[in-house]
């Protein structure tokens, strides 16, 4: 089991332009977090702090023993070219990739649990097919099974509803569930209110600043939501430097 | 079936000019088929257009410096080629230049300079075989070297292709899992570099490059798995190959344009025959109402 995860003061960006600054916080091992914020507010960018995918520019993450090679990451499935020649099993194999790396050998076995992946998420029968041929739903159906093969202590999930409809939404939230239920830590970025208040414990308001963190109903509150538009509303190209707090 | 001997393989045996630019091109074939697919997919076609522009002033200095010399003309067009694309790679980073921009910036100014040096030391002739090729020019040295290239092209991607796709199809997977994915484009490009410096004795440095991309953008139409697609486009390239050499010798025509063309006519057949996504299978679906 690790520790939490503690970001103190974290701040994260592109181009030398912070997207989330200043964030503090922790996610609690185990624990089922919601991150909502508006477009732009730096929810993604968070992620891929976390993950290794982007330096931070200030501050610093205590991953709680872990390296950001132990998170299981979700990608925003618009950031994958869908009409790449691969089939989905080989797509879903990908998911070894930690255990055997670059050169390791494919086995039966490892063919065999990428299967049983596929079927957890729905998915049997579906091996041979290109991946450029599946819906949406299908696709992000493929993520969660390349993630499912990982077999990550935490989780960190980037839109992993967008573009699904009603029926792979349970279906994936019923998966979430059960893989927070063996202990894993949670964390994913989505839009729809009602559904973090009714899925996820915990929840994190992020508009370029934690706007609030904790649990859900304390958290996503109409001031805290209002609060959190106006923040994301005011990007600034020209902001000016953030004042030095004493610490 | 004599006339079938006649046209189709008495040149090889009479001339062993023949054998040798046929030999040539076959193993070019094997290396190209699956780095030219490699390269489409990555959409990098344009690295290898610059690649192949870029090895001209590399080959001329090398023949300034040390003649006719093929080791030197060798590493010079490599180290140049590979260089256009590093550096280019390096403004893309620094600067808001597109990619695209930059590279062909980059081997534009490579090409008048190749041009240049040659025209400056030598004679138009010489200019003539390097850019479009000559398959007089493929003696034993270059046909090992050829051979030579296209064995480590076959073994390095038998190493390096888990890590090579994977970074092709999902680079942030690979840097999350921190799976080297530089490394691993930094030999695939001199794997490109290495195939069209071996093509430019037979094909030119200006038409080998389409030995690369025509047969792998033509195979996109036939297959729809990454080692398929290699394998249609190898297919393509040894054909390419063999046809164009007998019309260039039947027409006379210089090797490397007859070689890129009848690639060309492979690329144009699939483009409208294919059979995935080809423009004859758009046809408009099958009527699915009854009356």
């Amino acid at each position: 089991m690790h520790g939490p995860i503690v970001l103190t003061d974290l701040t994260a960006g592109y181009n030398r332009h912070p997207a989330v600054h200043h964030v503090s916080g922790a996610f609690a091992p185990g624990s089922l977090t919601a991150v909502i914020g508006p477009n732009g507010s730096g929810k993604s960018t968070l992620l891929k702090t976390l993950v290794g995918l982007i330096a931070p520019m200030g501050g610093t993450i205590d991953l709680g023993g872990l390296t950001p090679r132990d998170l299981g990451y979700l990608p925003q499935m618009a950031e994958i070219d869908r009409s790449f020649p691969i089939t989905v099993l080989d797509m879903v194999a990908l998911g070894h990739w930690h255990a055997l790396g670059a050169f390791g050998r494919m086995t039966p076995e490892h063919f065999a649990e990428a299967g049983r992946a596929m079927a957890a998420v729905g998915l049997a029968g579906f091996e041979r097919r290109a991946i450029g041929t599946l819906s949406a739903g299908q696709f992000q159906r493929v993520l969660f099974a390349r993630l499912l093969l990982r077999d990550a202590p935490v989780i960190l999930l980037d839109e992993p509803f967008t573009a699904v409809d009603a029926k792979t939404t349970a279906d994936l939230l019923g998966l979430i569930h059960a893989l927070n239920r063996d202990g894993r830590t949670v964390v994913a970025v989505i839009h729809d209110l009602d559904q973090a208040r009714a899925h996820f414990p915990q929840a994190l308001l992020l508009a370029r600043e934690a706007i609030a963190w904790g649990s859900s109903e304390h958290t996503l509150t109409p001031a805290a939501l209002d609060a959190a538009r106006c923040m994301a509303e005011a990007w600034d190209e020209n902001a000016p430097p953030c004042p030095v707090v004493p610490s | 079936m004599t006339w079938f001997f006649d046209v189709f393989c008495s040149p090889f045996a009479e001339f062993s000019f023949m054998r040798h630019a046929l030999a040539a091109c076959l193993a070019l074939a094997l290396g190209c088929g699956p780095v030219g697919t490699l390269l489409v997919l990555r959409r990098m076609s344009l690295s290898g257009d610059a690649i192949s522009h870029a090895v001209l002033p590399g080959a001329a200095a090398g023949f300034l410096l040390y003649g006719l010399s093929l080791p030197a003309m060798t590493v010079g067009g490599f180290l140049a080629g590979l260089g256009v694309v590093l550096l280019s790679g390096a403004v893309t980073r620094l600067t808001p230049l597109r990619e695209d921009a930059s590279l062909a910036a980059m081997y534009t100014m490579a090409l008048a300079l190749g041009v240049l040096l040659i025209s400056v030391k030598g004679t138009s002739v010489d200019l003539m075989h390097v850019l479009f090729g000559s398959i007089l020019a493929v003696d034993d040295a270059s046909l090992l070297l050829v051979a030579g290239v296209a064995s480590a092209t076959v073994l390095v991607l038998a190493v390096i292709y888990r890590p090579l796709v994977a970074e092709c199809f999902d680079p942030e997977f690979l840097r999350a899992a921190r799976g080297g994915g530089s490394a691993v484009h930094l030999v695939f490009m001199s794997l490109v570099a290495l195939n069209l410096v071996a093509g430019f004795r037979s094909l030119g440095t200006l038409m080998s490059v389409g030995l690369l991309i025509l047969p792998a953008t033509a195979a996109r139409f036939w297959a729809g798995e990454v080692w398929s697609q290699s394998l249609a486009a190898t297919l393509m390239a040894l054909a390419s190959g063999y046809f164009g050499l007998l019309l260039s010798y039947y027409r006379e025509w210089p090797s490397g344009p007859a070689i890129v063309l009848t690639a060309g006519a492979c690329y144009l057949v699939s483009l409208v025959c294919g059979t995935r996504q080809g423009l004859l299978s758009k046809r408009p679906p099958r009527r699915h109402l009854k009356h």
